[in-house]
């Protein structure tokens, strides 16, 4: 049974009823992370696919704006408690990258510009669930929100969709990137509110 | 160490009020008494959970302001937001023995612990000041001789948390070197004219790069990339930078 705080009263509105436990709703976009924004060069920019052993796949960034994109509306889930609701983005769907790669190794570890990394099922980046989004609200995404190009993996917690993403290894067992090997869940479903480790 | 508990730091644990100071005309610090509270260290946060007598209940998190210690409290700084949900509430409305609910500590990647023994730079804005500010309680409590710079930008000067406490620490032997910086008014006299962190500032006021020093950067977002891209530029590792931003909404602290 909850404390409660004498006086409290909140305030609650419509709109909190969409939104997971323990989430607040925001109009505007926080910036969170680890370190300095990287700004990388579209000249220097790719995106690889690999097993840990060879690279499947290579996308320098005119390969990569070649491909299929998608655009998606989509709520934001932030594991430090707000959300954000029906946000646009334009982006390549992770199923386009997959297509050719036959693997049976069932995870991945999304890897950035700036050394940031984080885990993933792959089952949690395809089936039309994931995007590699480099336009946001119809203008090129902004450094500090990620861009050139962010993975966005909508339902789940948003520090899994990693931020100046420069590619993906697939791995056999799941392993905890940078935040989950701080403290943070290992899969970070926010609607059941995962947000830390149980260590 | 934080963590390892055995209830484990996502269990709620209760918190009651004991002791309330006021920082600043918009900002107050709670001091909790909480039960089994594992100990944390400097630059961590809580959660906190204010339930109304229906059953809502909202949650923010906050940074921890005090030193670790072994009493079994915490400090918080609350800056007030005038559209708050839960920082009114903290900074208005509860009294000395009121009880709350809190969780933590949570976040092991901004923090500084003693061990660390190389030269320190905090740069902090506005209520970014409180997680840097236990990495300084803890440095003088832990009688730690490591080189601490702190680089505080606020509004005007009522707007300085602690600041009684900082110009103790910054006058003392083996003290903290702190640099104030004014974005809006100065005090009477002040030589430079209200203005955001420049060049001319990160180099005369942190320390230079080749001295490899451990960065902490904490406040809103535009002056974490504004001040971290100085610092890069004067050569500093971004691998030591470490950063906290919060929007415009984010009621971090």
């Amino acid at each position: 049974m909850a404390i409660i705080s004498r006086g409290f009263a909140g305030r609650r509105s419509g709109a909190e009823a969409k939104l997971p436990p323990g989430q607040y709703l925001t109009t505007d976009f926080p910036v969170l992370s680890a370190g300095p924004t990287p700004h990388v060069d579209l000249d220097r920019w790719e995106f690889t696919i690999d097993d840990g052993r060879n690279i499947l796949k290579r996308w320098d960034w005119k390969a990569f704006r070649e491909l299929p994109t998608e655009n998606v509306v989509v709520d934001l889930h932030c594991v430090t408690r707000w959300s954000k609701l029906g946000t646009s983005w334009e982006g390549v769907s992770l199923d386009v990258l997959l297509a050719n790669v036959r693997t049976d190794l069932p995870y991945a570890m999304f890897r950035s510009h700036g050394d940031y990394m984080t885990n993933l099922p792959l089952k949690d980046v395809t089936n039309n669930q994931a995007w590699i989004a480099f336009k946001y609200d119809g203008g090129d995404l902004a450094p500090e929100h990620g861009g050139p190009a962010r993975l966005l993996v909508p339902h789940l917690y948003l520090w899994k969709s990693a931020k100046w993403v420069r590619g993906l290894r697939l791995m056999s067992e799941d392993r905890p990137g940078f935040w989950e090997s701080l403290g943070y869940h290992i899969y970070g479903d926010p609607w059941q509110e995962q947000r830390y480790s149980e260590e | 160490m934080a963590g390892t508990a055995v209830l484990g730091r996502v269990t709620w644990r209760t918190a009651k009020i004991v002791g309330l100071r006021d920082e600043t005309a918009t900002a107050r610090t709670l001091t909790l008494s909480v039960d089994d509270w594992p100990g944390h260290v400097a630059g961590q946060h809580v959660d906190v959970r204010l339930t109304a007598s229906d059953g809502y209940s909202a949650v923010r998190s906050y940074s921890i302001a005090s030193a670790p210690s072994s009493d079994g409290r915490i400090e918080l700084t609350v800056e007030r937001l005038s559209n708050g949900e839960v920082s009114p509430y903290l900074t208005q409305q509860v009294i000395v023995g009121d009880q709350l609910e809190v969780r933590g500590p949570i976040g092991r990647w901004f923090v500084w612990d003693p061990e660390q023994a190389g030269p320190v730079q905090l740069v902090a804005g506005g209520s970014g000041i409180v997680p840097l500010m236990a990495m300084i309680r803890w440095r003088a409590a832990a009688n730690s001789t490591a080189p601490f710079r702190l680089l505080y930008s606020v509004r005007q000067p009522s707007t300085v948390f602690y600041h009684d406490e900082l110009r103790a620490l910054s006058s003392q032997g083996n003290s903290v070197d702190d640099t104030y910086v004014y974005t809006r008014v100065t005090p009477k006299d002040w030589p430079r004219p209200p203005g955001r962190i420049d060049a001319e500032l990160i180099s005369r006021a942190t320390w230079p790069a080749d001295l490899r020093p451990s960065v902490y950067v904490c406040g809103p977002t535009s002056l974490v990339e504004h001040t971290t891209e100085l610092l890069i530029a004067t050569g500093q590792d971004r691998q030591k930078i470490r950063t906290e931003r919060f929007g415009a909404t984010g009621e971090r602290r």
